[in-house]
């Protein structure tokens, strides 16, 4: 019985710990970080105030960043929601996210890569940078 | 270890019991015949004297609510539950209630009891329901349209209905758009002049309650330049309609030369607006600064925060509340339950903010109004305070509760429903 409280003791004090630890930079290993720092400012300028500084989203209106088949799919598709903007009603974790989100083509090549790195190596996100390269091709087919 | 195991969970398992037994005893107490209330008020903070119970739990994806001449209380949903958008709940002697019923095939945010019929409102049509000599939906499944075909373009779609005593219903068409750019909610981009989403929406449309099959050709468009009201009420001491006009976003996103992101936050005010037939509140073309305290050009018209051009000549709120509180109901007490002070003023319901970040979210509350002939008659005050469960929140998914709808019970208590959790509570004054 005292080896259980002991035990139970312990379990608890990894689940504080567990609990207390903020997701902060999860950038996934060989990502630029240089670049996620750049795409921090920029998330914090034109995505913050809709998606929200924990990547939350807004329930009903925007959704949310954190582990989904958007962000850490397809880059192509998540570049062109980024040039384009978005004007659909879409599902993400069985939730249904309906606010416009206007076209960002206004963001040069390299910032549009930095905040899809920043973006998909925050909010507890781990997947392969984007490159200017990437965003130059997509841009071409988008326009 | 296996021994350890179980043992780990028999104490969770007994440490669960006792959490449940002790909400369960602390909020089915009943003293007498008296309705009390639970004793952590559901989890909401009231002025003294008051106290809440919580009617139901968890019911589904709350909007409006309304209460019948029997005291049954119906709700209506955003999310159908089971295939149905409106429930209707029955009370028990301590408060506590339970689901008798649900019917209508459409979600909405819509519902309102006048004279012997239930109204209940789509994204596009307003229903009516003749009631029996008991109150009761006498033919739920088929119920009359009498407005139909109205703009749901995704964004602001929601339909709040009111009605007068003179056999009108007023239906608000809130306007798919921030602020009518010709990219909408695009940096820069500037707004259409004139804005052709007036045509449509972005006003308050006056029908009759008892023609059917009415669209814009037999509406009266009562008022305009209005981009989303969601909080819609008929004021009796006045004979005026009352609205709550949920002002534009990202200022700074949209403009960062002009705005920065601390003023996109408190901008525009939140507008408690008297209407009358032919008011013009402004939108597109302007919005109401609260601090300078007048209707300024938006930047997508040339405005530099300070310019008013035609936005002098609009109307302005009887109140500008803080940026981006999202109120979402409204409603006159006349009710005798709660002190004098309450009588005819104003409950509104915020549902709380997303448009605040980077700075902390706000307004989860419902406010009170003191009134006097439908003026404010002193400064509004918190009523119900506590609904995010927690004292600040940074993102509005933290949100533990979101208030959404309110209406006056039979006794003259104030029922209050939620979006998130789905619960609802009833506030009773007991003055101690």
């Amino acid at each position: 019985m005292k080896k259980g409280i002991i035990i139970s003791t312990l379990l608890l004090c990894v689940f504080y710990l567990l609990a207390q630890t903020k997701p902060k930079s999860t950038a996934q290993a060989g990502v630029d970080k240089a670049s996620v720092e750049r795409g921090k400012k920029i998330y914090n300028t034109y995505c913050l105030a809709c998606h929200q500084a924990d990547g939350s989203g807004v329930p009903g209106l925007n959704p949310p960043l954190i582990k989904t088949k958007w962000v850490l799919g397809d880059k192509k598709q998540l570049i062109t929601v980024i040039l384009k903007g978005m004007d659909e009603l879409i599902e993400v974790d069985g939730e249904e996210y309906n606010n416009v989100m206007a076209s960002h083509a206004f963001l040069k090549d390299q910032e549009v890569a930095d905040v899809l790195t920043f973006v998909r190596n925050s909010f507890g996100n781990k997947a392969p940078g984007v490159t200017t390269g990437d965003v130059k091709s997509v841009r071409a087919t988008v326009k | 270890m296996k021994s350890l195991c179980l043992k780990l969970c028999l104490v969770t398992v007994m440490i669960g019991l006792g959490l449940i037994h002790a909400v369960a005893s602390d909020t089915t107490k009943v003293s007498g015949r008296k309705l009390q209330p639970d004793v952590d008020n559901g989890g909401l903070k009231l002025p003294t004297g008051f106290g809440a119970v919580t009617v139901v739990d968890s019911l589904a994806r709350n909007r409006h609510l309304a209460v019948n001449s029997n005291g049954d209380i119906y709700v209506k949903l955003s999310r159908l539950k089971d295939g149905k958008g409106i429930i209707v709940l029955r009370e028990k002697e301590n408060g506590k209630a339970s689901v008798v019923k649900s019917f209508g095939n459409y979600i909405g945010t819509g519902i309102a009891f006048k004279n012997g019929y239930l109204y209940a409102s789509s994204d596009s049509n307003v229903y009516r329901y003749k009631l029996n000599e008991s109150g009761e939906v006498m033919a739920p499944d088929a119920p009359e349209t009498i407005v139909k075909g109205l703009v749901s373009k995704r964004q602001h779609e929601t339909k709040s209905i009111a009605l007068d005593n003179a056999g009108n219903i007023y239906v608000n068409i809130g306007a798919p758009s921030n602020s009518c750019q010709l990219q909408d909610r695009g940096k820069g981009s500037k707004g259409q002049d004139p804005c052709p989403i007036l045509d449509s929406a972005g006003g308050i449309w006056q029908f009759k309650v008892d023609k059917m099959n009415q669209s814009y050709a037999e509406g009266v468009r009562y008022t305009t330049g209005t981009r989303n009201i969601v909080g819609l009420d008929w004021n009796n001491t006045v004979n005026e309609l009352y609205a709550m006009q949920h002002g534009r976003d990202n200022l700074f996103q949209n403009w960062p030369e002009l705005y920065d992101s601390v003023e996109s936050a408190e901008m525009p005010a939140e507008e408690f607006l008297q209407v009358k037939k032919g008011s013009n509140f402004g939108w597109p073309y302007c919005y109401f600064d609260p601090f300078q305290k007048k209707k300024v050009l938006a930047p997508e018209y040339g405005g530099n925060k300070t310019t008013q051009g035609r936005c002098e000549k609009m109307d302005t709120p009887v109140i500008g509340f803080p940026g981006h509180w999202a109120p979402n109901a409204l409603m006159f007490y006349t009710g005798t339950m709660f002190p004098e002070k309450y009588r005819n003023g104003a409950f509104i319901a915020f549902h709380g903010s997303w448009n605040r970040a980077p700075l902390k979210q706000k307004g989860y509350q419902v406010i009170f109004v003191p009134l006097k002939d439908g003026k404010p008659n002193g400064e509004w005050e918190v009523f119900a305070d506590g609904f995010m469960g927690t004292p600040e929140i940074s993102a509005p998914r933290d949100a533990q509760f979101r208030p959404c709808g309110l209406a006056q019970g039979k006794d003259g208590s104030l029922y209050i429903s939620d979006s998130v959790k789905g619960r609802i509570w009833k506030i009773i004054y007991s003055g101690k």
